[in-house]
């Protein structure tokens, strides 16, 4: 793990780049990243995040800002700007069952090639995907996704990178820590190594590549 | 009474000690505002949290402990927080004995469309499709016509949530269930005749000897 600034982290990502980002409705949200990818810019985003938050919080400000060119989500009801964009053909959306969204992301980081679930079968969602049956039940072929970057936030974060988080902002960004080349994080609070006890370690260090430091 | 008061009211009955259980947005929240205090059941939120408490007082809200709106909630003693992925194994693993869902349509076999209104409404479909899929019990809470057009239909137009059909319908005139498959009439609402169910309703209902009223 290396520590470096916001600036020199989001220096890092291309435009065009493949980003998942951690959160849900903006609950867990790494948003020092966020607002840093809007100051410099960074466009034509592969987006990979649960949902497309609100108009100016957590990953709403990335479609505020008009950088995302390709969603994959869950839900985007609560933002009428990604729903504007996306009605409008400005980004191509792909929405996926939640449960089907994190376990591909699951699948990614495990490698897998991906996890045979039997959510969406029946449904729009199975169309031009391959169904198999196991023990005489039919389920869907999901494959693994993956990203070039996750962008994760914890609550605690040691000067080593073992990660901790709070209640409901633990949401993706485990998951997603183990599925990106680069990982990416933020935390409330960098604390000694030691302070999160090995039993309370949810994100081993060896995953994290860059831990943003105290502005 | 109001609609969703007599929808509320009778789905929380539905509901046993012990149970773990997952309220979907609108009228499904408002099941938790009838469960009897003695009753110990365990809500989830998908968004990582069993034991849901209800709205903090004021000042005392904290950023990271929401619901799946991401409005701020309260945690009970004895919850527990985890992941996405381990929130939705326990959603499609069928951990969760009960979801409660909100409906546009439920078709004569059970069969529930409740995600996108194609052309007019593409929000997603969140963790509608694994709740349906996964719940050992899935019940659809919803008005029972809208705009004076029945929402209990032969067959959904709107594209569906998911192939199982769906355990019980709530509606705020009637219960219908599907014994062998077939939309049946099991109670109508306090003061609803079976005439006055079936004239608003386009499904070809079974209806029993005797149907009694809901129990609220």
């Amino acid at each position: 793990m290396k520590a470096v600034s916001v600036e020199e982290a989001v220096a890092m990502i291309p435009a065009g780049a493949s980003v998942m980002v951690g959160g849900f409705m903006a609950v867990g949200t790494p948003e020092r990243l966020l607002d840093e990818i809007v100051r410099q810019q960074k466009n034509g985003l592969t987006l990979i995040s649960n949902d497309a938050a609100t108009p100016g919080k957590g990953v709403g400000k990335l479609f505020d800002a008009a950088l995302v060119s390709r969603l994959i989500a869950t839900h985007i009801g609560l933002n009428p700007k990604a729903q504007q964009q996306m009605l409008a053909n400005q980004i191509a959306v792909d929405l996926i069952p939640q449960g089907t969204f994190v376990e591909r992301i699951r699948a990614g980081g495990c490698g897998l090639g991906g996890v045979l679930t039997p959510t969406g079968v029946g449904t729009l969602v199975a169309e031009g995907k391959r169904q198999i049956e196991v023990d005489g039940k039919p389920f869907l072929l999901e494959t693994a996704l993956r990203a070039q970057f996750a962008l994760v936030h914890a609550f605690l974060a040691d000067y080593l990178g073992n990660l901790a988080y709070a209640l409901t902002s633990r949401n993706f960004n485990p998951v997603m820590a183990m599925a990106a080349d680069t990982v990416i994080v933020t935390a409330d609070n960098i604390v000694p190594v030691g302070v999160i006890a090995p039993d309370h370690v949810v994100t081993p260090a060896p995953l994290v590549d860059f831990l943003i430091t105290n502005g | 009474m109001d609609a969703q008061t007599i929808i509320a009211r009778r789905v929380a009955k539905e509901l046993k000690s012990g149970n773990l259980v997952n309220l979907g947005i609108g009228i499904p929240t408002l099941v938790a505002n009838y469960v009897p205090s003695d009753l110990k059941v365990f809500f989830q939120s998908e968004n990582g949290l069993i034991g849901t408490g209800p709205i903090p007082e004021q000042g005392m809200a904290h950023p990271t402990l929401t619901d799946a709106g991401g409005r701020p909630i309260s945690a009970l003693p004895g919850a527990s927080t985890f992941d996405s992925a381990m929130s939705f194994g326990l959603i499609r693993g069928g951990h969760v004995d009960v979801t409660v869902l909100g409906g546009l349509q439920v078709d004569a076999h059970g069969h529930l469309a409740n995600w996108m209104i194609p052309g007019k409404m593409v929000p997603g479909m969140g963790g509608a499709m694994d709740l349906v899929s996964g719940a050992k019990r899935v019940i659809v809470a919803m008005q029972h016509a809208a705009k004076g057009k029945s929402k209990i239909v032969a067959k959904c137009t709107l594209p569906l949530t998911s192939a199982r059909p769906v355990s019980l319908v709530v509606t705020d005139m009637a219960v219908i269930g599907f014994p062998d498959g077939k939309a049946t009439l099991l109670e109508t609402a306090p003061g609803v005749s079976v005439g006055e169910v079936m004239a608003v309703t386009d499904a070809e209902l079974a209806v029993p000897d005797s149907v009694p009223e809901m129990k609220i």
